[in-house]
Formats: structure tokens, C-alpha cells, sequence
């Protein structure tokens, strides 16, 4: 028995009868987890356990929810990592908007981490070893600028790679949903961040924005689409509103490649 | 509408969403024209209480179309678009009267006109992509396409900054919250890739506008929307945006064959 199969008899079995609160779906979320652990462990699933990040995008093209769950945690460990480390640092300006923000953003990272861990269960992954100065390029704990910029970055990719994965969710509903409802979170910090900045909230073309290093620029490539469904979405307000009306997804991948740049 | 209560029993999973039902409903129906039918008896929903085995329905189910002499949005992947469609109608036409507004220019500063003027252009081009992309969908686009909605926004004035943005805020919210809950609706992975295309746009703008009315906070993603202990947004059903997006629309619909 396959994962993915074992997942499909369990959601039909159990999922569907989810009436939708907010707690039924976190405790059906949990049960996943813990099935996997009793049934699954023994038909092979190790690689997917492995703490390795490219281990989890293996198979997150191939319609797996769990290895497009675990590409979920690696990046909310790498968000929740990087903006403990920076209040931590005292590098944010306390006592302001900024803080506020921060805090905010830092508390939702966590949460996700969480959220995701009780999710996965016996499927959780460890949590990698991050080096956010990329082997001394970057000093983001001592220079606020390269903080607020790579934090825009993780954010901007944190949206894209969600939006990735959600066609992996399709056949769990539950879990999509949940997906879904951290996607919308993550929207909502980059937009706070890329404000922060001085820059618009949404993306315009593949442009990563004034005072972004060109290293981030992997985060942008691909979001000049002004073409949706065969509807060209310029043909209104020109390329840049039709680009920024609609964000571009990663495919796991491009998504690991990103997030291996702060993994040691 | 002592039926549609009922209909709404069955889905609801706790006492506070049926009262919330029923409070709101009253107010829908009193406030506005909408026909707001909830979901219609289904032999499949009856049985498990759950709409994923009926609402989730690829080309299969009901499609959009005039049932007993209104539009009713459907129930099949196309009637998940229709919905979304008229949302984005809804939100295209607050913006549009939002920036042609006599007093627009004087009324919000610079980053806030650069803000709503965006917001405009992307709703907008929102609702003419559905319009599109469903005209081409549909197998008979003639009786299947949504048709132009009417709004009406009560006594709310264009010109006054606090009421404008309090409207956005409602609006943004209530369409993340909405492609939330209608991902796990759509059976075909293109449209929900498009969904999702969309709504992390709709989150974007919740939290500028958010931002504007409150920037020294963490409105941009308060409490008010991300649970505090799940870090996750709000996720609502159609039957549950439709009570909301009814103070607004006055044509009539229904949304019988939608969760």
C-alpha cells in the first residue's frame, strides 16, 4: 500500500465526514499523522522522513501530500528560524511598527511550525541547519536592511511555494484547506514587508523590488505572467497591473533551490 | 426560508455557526433583494452531513444557470468559478466607484490613492478574466454565464476615507476567506491553481488596506482573521460570504448547490 493511497481510504473513510470547525479540522489534520505512523511506516516511507529538504520535494510534483506538507515545514522552519534569531538580535527597532510586525509575523511562523509538525506526525522532518549569512554574504542579524530584505524574500517565496503544492492537496481536502489558510497568511506578511520597504504589496513583473540583492532574484523570476487561461490580463492596464493581479507559483524544486541557498 | 434554516442545520457543525446563520439570514433578507436559498436538500448531503461528495463535482452536477426563474450559481467546478466571479464583480464595482469619485483626489493621500488605484485595476481585470475564462468554459455560455450584477452600498459615502477602507477591509477579507474555503470545492488542479493565483492577491491587498487604517500594528494579519493558535486565515463557505456579499449585491441569485 502507497502512501498516497493509504491517504486516499483514509480521507474517504474519515475526512469527508469533517463538519469544518476550526477544531475538527486541526484534530482530522492530526489523525493523519498518527495513522501514517501506525500503518504507513512499514511500507517504505523512510525516504520521506529523511531531514534532508530535497528528500521531501522527491516526490511533492508527484501529487504526495505529505512530501508537499514537508516542504511546507522546511520553509516554516526556515521563516520561523530566521525571525526568532532577528528579535532575538535586537537588529528590529524596538518599541515601533516594526516590532509590531515582526512579533506578528513571528508568533504565525511558529504557529505554522506547529500546526505542521502535529500534522505530519511520524511523518515530521527535523528541523535543517540554517546559515541565513549564506557563508558571510549576508549579515541580517547585524544590518536591519538585509533583515527586512531577506524577510521579504521568504515571504514573496513562501506564497509562491505554497501555491505549488496546492494541486498535491487536491485529493485531501482537510489538509488543502489548511494549506490554503497558511498560503493567505504568508500573502499577508509579504505584503507588510514589501510596504515596510517602501515597496507596493504586491509583485509588479519579475521585479524583486528597489534594495534587493540580486541573489533574490530566483524569488521573482516567472511572476511577469500577463497571460491567465488564454485571457491576456494587460490588455486592460498594460503588463504591470496585469502582472501584479495575479502571483506565479514555484514548483517544489525551484522552491528547495531557494531555501538550500540557507541551508547548511 | 424556514426550509433553508433547516437545509443549514444539517451542515452546520456547531451551535454558534447556527446562530450566526440565522442572525445573519434575518438580516439578509431584510436588508436586501438577494434569494438566498443556502443549499437545497441533496439525497447525498442529507445522508453524511457533509458537502465534499456533492459540492465537489467536476463538469458533473449543476451548472450555472436560470432555475425556476433566477440565476442560480451551480454546483459543479463552473459554479465554484461563478462564485468567484461574482465576487470579483462585486469587488471590481466598490473599486470603480471608489477612484471615480468626486472627491477621490482630495479625499485619500498619495499612498493610499496609488493603493485603491491598484486595488481597481486588479479587481477589475479579476472580473474580466472570469468573464472570459467562463464564456469560453461554459458549454453554453448564453444561459450559463453569470450576468452583470447590481450593488448597492447603503448609506456609505465614497467620499469618506474611514468608510471607504472599513468596506475594503470587509471586501478583502471576505474574498480570502472565501477562495479559502472554495479550493477544496474546485475537482480540476488548473482551476485551483488559478484560485490560488488569485487569492494570495486578496491577501496582499487585505493587508495594505489593513495597514492603512492601522499602520503602527500588527492589523495587517490581526487576531480578528489569524487564528491564534493554528497561525491559520479564514476559511469560509459560499452559503457563509453569501449572507456578507448580500448587503451588497441586489440582483437576485442563488447558490442552491453550493456548501
Amino acid at each position: 500500500m502507497n502512501i498516497l493511497k493509504f491517504i486516499e481510504s483514509f480521507t474517504t473513510e474519515n475526512m469527508m465526514n469533517v463538519k469544518g470547525s476550526r477544531r475538527d479540522i486541526f484534530s482530522q489534520v492530526g489523525l493523519v499523522g498518527k495513522n501514517a505512523a501506525l500503518t504507513a511506516i512499514p511500507f517504505g516511507i523512510a525516504a520521506l522522513t529523511s531531514t534532508k529538504a530535497t528528500a521531501a520535494v522527491k516526490d511533492s510534483t508527484s501529487g504526495n501530500p505529505i512530501a508537499a506538507l514537508q516542504l511546507a515545514l522546511t520553509l516554516e522552519y526556515l521563516e520561523d528560524e530566521f525571525y526568532q534569531l532577528g528579535l532575538d538580535s535586537g537588529v528590529i527597532p524596538a518599541g515601533g511598527r516594526e516590532e509590531k510586525v515582526f512579533m506578528q509575523i513571528a508568533a504565525h511562523e511558529s504557529d505554522h511550525v506547529t500546526f505542521l509538525q502535529n500534522g505530519l506526525g511520524a511523518n515530521s522532518i527535523s528541523k535543517p541547519t540554517f546559515d541565513f549569512t549564506v557563508g558571510g554574504v549576508f549579515d541580517p542579524f547585524n544590518n536591519y536592511a538585509q533583515f527586512l530584505a531577506l524577510a521579504q524574500a521568504f515571504e514573496d517565496t513562501g506564497v509562491r511555494a505554497y501555491k505549488g503544492q496546492a494541486a498535491n492537496l487536491i485529493s485531501t481536502p482537510d489538509l488543502l484547506t489548511a494549506a490554503l489558510r497558511i498560503h493567505s497568511v504568508e500573502a499577508r506578511h509579504a505584503s507588510e514587508v514589501r510596504r515596510l520597504r517602501g515597496l507596493k504589496g504586491w509583485i509588479t513583473g519579475s521585479e524583486r523590488g528597489a534594495g534587493m540583492p540580486v541573489a533574490t532574484q530566483a524569488v521573482y523570476n516567472g511572476e511577469e505572467v500577463t497571460s491567465q487561461a488564454g485571457y491576456d490580463t494587460a490588455f486592460l492596464f498594460g503588463a504591470a497591473a496585469g502582472s501584479e493581479a495575479y502571483d506565479e507559483p514555484l514548483t517544489g524544486p525551484e522552491a528547495v533551490a531557494i531555501a538550500s541557498l540557507f541551508i547548511v | 426560508m424556514k426550509n433553508e434554516v433547516k437545509i443549514h442545520e444539517v451542515s452546520s457543525s456547531s451551535l454558534k455557526g447556527r446562530r450566526e446563520f440565522l442572525k445573519l439570514s434575518g438580516m439578509a433578507v431584510a436588508g436586501t433583494g438577494l434569494f438566498l436559498a443556502g443549499c437545497s436538500y441533496d439525497e447525498k448531503t442529507e445522508l453524511n452531513g457533509s458537502f465534499n461528495n456533492t459540492a465537489k463535482m467536476g463538469n458533473n452536477g449543476h451548472f450555472p444557470g436560470v432555475k425556476n426563474g433566477i440565476f442560480d450559481l451551480g454546483g459543479n467546478d463552473f459554479g465554484v468559478l461563478t462564485y468567484a466571479y461574482a465576487l470579483e464583480q462585486l469587488e471590481a464595482d466598490f473599486y470603480t466607484k471608489v477612484v471615480n469619485a468626486s472627491g477621490f483626489s482630495s479625499t485619500f493621500n498619495d499612498i493610499e490613492k496609488e493603493v485603491l488605484t491598484d486595488l481597481y485595476h486588479h479587481e477589475v481585470i479579476h472580473r474580466e478574466f472570469f468573464k472570459t475564462a467562463l464564456t469560453s468554459g461554459l458549454p453554453n455560455p448564453k444561459h450559463q454565464l453569470l450576468p452583470d450584477l447590481s450593488f448597492a452600498y447603503g448609506n456609505l459615502n465614497f467620499n469618506n476615507r474611514d468608510q471607504v477602507l472599513a468596506t475594503a477591509k470587509a471586501l478583502e477579507d471576505t474574498g480570502v476567506a472565501a477562495y479559502n474555503g472554495a479550493g477544496r470545492l474546485l475537482s480540476n488542479p488548473d482551476y485551483l491553481l488559478l484560485a490560488g493565483k488569485i487569492v494570495s492577491v486578496e491577501a496582499r491587498h487585505a493587508s495594505a488596506i489593513r495597514s492603512l487604517i492601522n499602520p503602527n500594528s500588527a492589523d495587517f494579519a490581526g487576531d480578528d482573521v489569524i487564528d491564534m493558535t493554528t497561525g491559520l486565515d479564514v476559511s469560509k463557505n459560499p452559503s457563509e460570504v453569501a449572507l456578507i456579499a448580500a448587503t451588497f449585491i441586489t440582483t437576485p441569485f442563488t447558490a442552491k448547490y453550493l456548501p
